[in-house]
């Protein structure tokens, strides 16, 4: 299962950003193997608006079906509901340690956005 | 001739330039607020406002029947306003900026627009209460709760100036885009301040602006005599002529409270903004002669 995790770091160690749409980087993990590709979303970072919904877009491209993040506004809930992917809005810690709680199954999905528009 | 009157801070007076200027010309003149977020001027001039029309802008309208969901419209979107994911298309009409590229791109004919409002211009006229024999064209927009998307509005409201005569602007603070709107192709930029630290800050920006759009400009400096002298320095040094100073004056303060102008409670300031307007007009000239 190919999961997106929100990353300040380029690597699995790095701690999770808790923004979606402007977190420096977004991993793009497979559960079962921890082989993971790293999404550069500088472009998305400095948007003016609507970085949400580039971002949900782009990661919805690479097949992914759940997003682990801190925050989730309302035009990226929008489109990644729209996509099919169930969002977990309060991961924090490391990336394994996001990635370990996932398949504890301890994140409970969310049914709406968890803050505002430009947040 | 077209004067815009701008600030870069809010609050320093812009309306009150604009709506005592706009009493005190002699030729025939048109005032258009264009601070659509929050127009002000009409409590000061009471207009008879005698029409009123839509400002309409088209978002776009897909046909799922007929997408083939090649994201041409999402990759051509400066906007984010369009996004294709999973046989879905979604748009977000409160970031779309109307410029219809979803629609010409989209191969298969499937993008259609659909009006949506964003809301009003009021149109009419005022008789100055200190001039029996002018009356003075009026416009101001403005816009829906809710709406984000200030230039078209703007640039409608614009179409009210008269060409023959004297267009005052009344801008929106800031330096983005509804400002450009407001000030784009006037033939002067007149930037009130106010003598302080934020004023100063501010209107730098604002100077920055204007000097990229090549418009002559000078400043008034409102609420002269309170703060400091920056400002002075900041326009002797940048070349900027003072064209006016309004004092700290609390006559005039209670005036503005109460919905008054200047040239109501202190009369003899009509002959000072009148020689503004002179002062405005042999600058453009000189503009005009250099060009």
């Amino acid at each position: 299962m190919k999961i997106a995790v929100t990353s300040k770091g380029k690597t699995l160690d790095a701690e999770v950003d808790p923004r979606f749409g402007r977190a420096a980087h977004i991993l793009i993990v497979d559960t079962d193997t921890l082989e993971f590709e790293v999404m550069d979303n500088t472009e998305n970072k400095d948007a003016f608006k609507g970085a949400g919904i580039q971002a949900a877009a782009s990661i919805c491209d690479k097949g992914v079906g759940v997003l682990l993040t801190g925050f989730c506004g309302p035009n990226a809930y929008k489109t990644l509901e729209a996509a099919g992917i169930k969002v977990a809005n309060d991961a924090a810690g490391t990336i394994l340690n996001a990635i370990d709680h996932y398949k504890a199954g301890k994140f409970e999905f969310a049914t709406a956005a968890n803050v505002d528009g430009h947040w | 001739m077209i004067i815009s009157i701008a600030s870069g801070k809010g609050g320093t007076g812009k309306t009150t330039v604009a709506t005592n200027l706009s009493c005190c010309i002699p030729e025939p003149t048109t005032l258009l607020d264009c601070d659509v977020e929050e127009p002000n001027s009409h409590l000061f001039l009471t207009p008879n406002f005698t029409g009123r029309e839509n400002v309409i802008a088209p978002i776009p309208e897909v046909d799922d029947a007929k997408c083939t969901y090649c994201k041409r419209c999402m990759d051509i979107c400066r906007f984010g306003a369009i996004a294709v994911v999973a046989k879905k298309v979604l748009t977000f009409p409160e970031l779309c900026h109307s410029c219809g590229g979803c629609m010409a791109i989209c191969p298969e004919d499937a993008i259609r627009e659909k009006d949506r409002v964003l809301g009003i211009i009021e149109t009419g006229f005022v008789h100055p209460k200190t001039d029996n024999g002018k009356k003075i064209q009026f416009a101001h927009g403005l816009m829906d709760i809710g709406q984000v998307m200030a230039p078209p509005i703007i640039r409608q409201v614009r179409t009210h100036a008269d060409p023959k005569g004297v267009t005052i602007i009344d801008a929106p603070p800031g330096t983005s885009c509804p400002v450009i709107a407001a000030m784009k192709g006037a033939d002067f930029v007149l930037l009130v301040t106010e003598p302080t630290p934020f004023g100063l800050h501010d209107l730098t920006l604002a100077v920055e602006t204007v000097k990229i759009l090549d418009i002559p400009h000078g400043l008034v400096i409102n609420r002269a005599g309170m703060g400091n002298d920056d400002v002075k320095a900041y326009a002797r040094k940048e070349k900027i002529p003072v064209l006016m100073e309004i004092p700290f004056d609390r006559k005039i303060a209670a005036a503005y409270s109460k919905g008054e102008l200047i040239i109501s409670c202190l009369p003899e300031y009509k002959e000072k903004f009148l020689r503004l307007y002179d002062d405005i007009k042999t600058l453009v000239a000189q503009r005009r002669q250099v060009r």
